[in-house]
């Protein structure tokens, strides 16, 4: 059977080597590497936006002959930058996700994302972190077969990088696959696979424990694993008076 | 909004079209063949000319602000305008062509030469600073070359002849002038109208544009050639009119909750209604006097233009 996600021999001049890429609908994969090791490119060949070679499959579908309605269906891609130029609504910049209007839809991640009483303000003013959400919101939305995620928790508290990642594996859940450039290496437990790169090339790619424990990991970040990471706290209680 | 601009603009057009009201009652006089022919050959070409050149400052300026991601690109500050002006004059007075369309072809080419230096100068997300001057570098220079090759035209009268033009002017076109502009700017409006959805979704980045499928690249070649085309053709008739290409995108943005692609259809509307009531307002000159229809959209466009410098201040300093 085919993955879900099938790239073949995609390069970037000068930034990205010839790479092999299979994702299976269902999985959760964090893109880990030192700044400047290839994560950004590859994740912008695989959403199709440049590359000097290769080809990419979603769905079985070649993505390079796909029509702009199709390929909403079969990827999202979030840039790592959050800046927005137009004053437009929060809840308008997550239906830009959307083909068709459907305000069901869109309440359902505003509701998720918690954005209620920030739904109707242009969504340039908001905070970054917000802005994240909103950005993030409006990828989630278009239910795509494959979510292409530069660093989306990057600008997130711990609570929203927890929330954040429980949407993302829902919509793995659902069927998705789903690969996530990821900075912060507490977080590299809650995926299925790490893929480790280095100089525009995969060098290592397994369960995270594994790729964590790799020789190649301390060589190419020059860091050692160590502490511990975060949970979400169990909801909370009605505060009882003493 | 909406609405206003729905009743405002059939309004305006008849108003243009039948005011003052001496030839209509003329129509049904003896002499109603003079009547009539300055309804169809003074006042329809006018009215038309408002209508297309308001449309086609209204599309290319939402266009544009979409493409540069910036709310104060438009035909006239990027240096368009004066472009065509230049191609035109160029066409005009030192090619000795005389006929409309081949003067449309030469007020399209010499937009086109003014945008793409633009895009070469300020690179293609453009911020503010590097627009404007990059803009105003464009438009001096076209405006200086303007006025070095009328002075030094073959027609002595060159300058004197031109200046009605160069100002802006609906009045005294035919309808085959209108035709020369309408053609080329109807068929470059549609190709704009019909990358509505390719420009809203630049307004999530470039690269979120391409993971969708909508080539940046091509569609930065297209708009600039589209825009270049319309506002062309519309220049080499009417001359340069400045301010409406700003303020109509800004407008229609308020009623696609700041969507810029969207905007580019309200936004012909509200430029058309625009020029319309600027070229209601030059016929209120005393009588043998006339009031260049550039001033008038400079006279009131340049507090719209101060107040958007302002918003813009207030937002990157709040």
């Amino acid at each position: 059977m085919t993955p879900l996600l099938d790239a073949n021999g995609l390069s970037v001049s000068g930034r990205l080597q010839s790479t092999d890429l299979q994702a299976a609908g269902g999985s959760l994969t964090a893109l880990i590497g030192p700044n400047g090791s290839g994560k950004t490119s590859l994740l912008r060949a695989l959403a199709g936006i440049e590359r000097t070679g290769g080809s990419v499959r979603i769905s079985g579908e070649e993505l390079a002959s796909a029509s702009p309605g199709r390929r909403r269906q079969l990827l999202a891609f979030l840039p790592a930058g959050r800046e927005l130029v137009w004053p437009i609504a929060a809840r308008d910049v997550i239906a830009l996700g959307l083909e068709r209007p459907d305000p069901d839809r869109v309440a359902a991640i505003i509701a998720a994302l918690e954005l209620e009483a920030l739904a109707d303000r242009p969504a340039d003013q908001l905070s970054t972190g917000e802005r994240a959400r909103v950005l993030t919101g409006r990828a989630l939305a278009q239910q795509p077969a494959a979510l292409l995620l530069d660093e989306p928790l990057s600008n997130l508290d711990p609570y929203w990088s927890l929330r954040m990642l429980a949407m993302f594996r829902a919509a793995t859940a659902a069927g998705a696959a789903a690969v996530i450039a990821l900075h912060d290496l507490s977080l590299l437990s809650l995926f299925d696979r790490a893929i480790l790169m280095a100089e525009g090339g995969i060098v290592a790619d397994a369960r995270p424990d594994a790729v964590l424990a790799d020789a190649s990991f301390e060589q190419v970040f020059r860091v050692r694993a160590a502490g511990r990471g975060w949970e979400l706290s169990p909801p909370a209680r009605p505060r009882s008076s003493r | 909004m909406k609405a206003a601009v729905g009743i405002a603009l059939p309004l305006l057009a008849a108003a243009a079209l039948l005011l003052p009201w001496a030839p209509l009652a003329a129509l049904w006089q003896e002499d109603g063949g003079l009547a009539a022919t300055v309804l169809t050959e003074l006042r329809l070409p006018r009215v038309l000319l408002a209508l297309l050149y308001g449309a086609t400052l209204g599309v290319t300026g939402a266009a544009l602000q979409a493409l540069f991601a910036n709310p104060l690109a438009s035909p006239d500050i990027t240096g368009g305008s004066s472009g065509a002006a230049l191609g035109a004059v160029v066409g005009g007075y030192w090619l000795g062509l005389t006929e409309p369309l081949g003067l449309a072809a030469c007020g399209a080419a010499g937009a086109l030469l003014a945008l793409a230096l633009l895009l070469l100068a300020a690179g293609r997300r453009a911020d503010t600073p590097t627009l404007l001057l990059a803009g105003l570098a464009i438009s001096l220079a076209a405006g200086a070359a303007t006025s070095l090759l009328l002075a030094l035209a073959p027609s002595p009268f060159a300058f004197y002849d031109s200046f009605d033009w160069l100002m802006g002017s609906l009045t005294d076109r035919s309808l085959p002038q209108v035709a020369a502009a309408a053609v080329p700017a109807l068929l470059a409006l549609g190709l704009l109208l019909a990358r509505t959805a390719a420009l809203d979704s630049l307004a999530l980045g470039e690269d979120v544009a391409a993971s969708l499928g909508f080539a940046p690249g091509r569609l930065r070649v297209e708009v600039v050639a589209a825009s270049a085309v319309a506002v062309g053709a519309c220049v080499s008739v009417c001359g340069a009119v400045g301010f409406v290409g700003l303020i109509a995108p800004v407008l229609a943005r308020r009623l696609t909750g700041g969507h810029p692609g969207r905007a580019l259809l309200p936004a012909a509307a509200i430029g058309a209604a625009l020029l319309l009531g600027a070229d209601l307002l030059t016929r209120l000159a005393p009588l043998g006097r006339s009031i260049p229809l550039g001033v008038i959209t400079a006279v009131a466009g340049t507090p719209l233009f101060l107040w958007i410098v302002v918003r813009m201040r207030w937002r990157l300093t709040a």
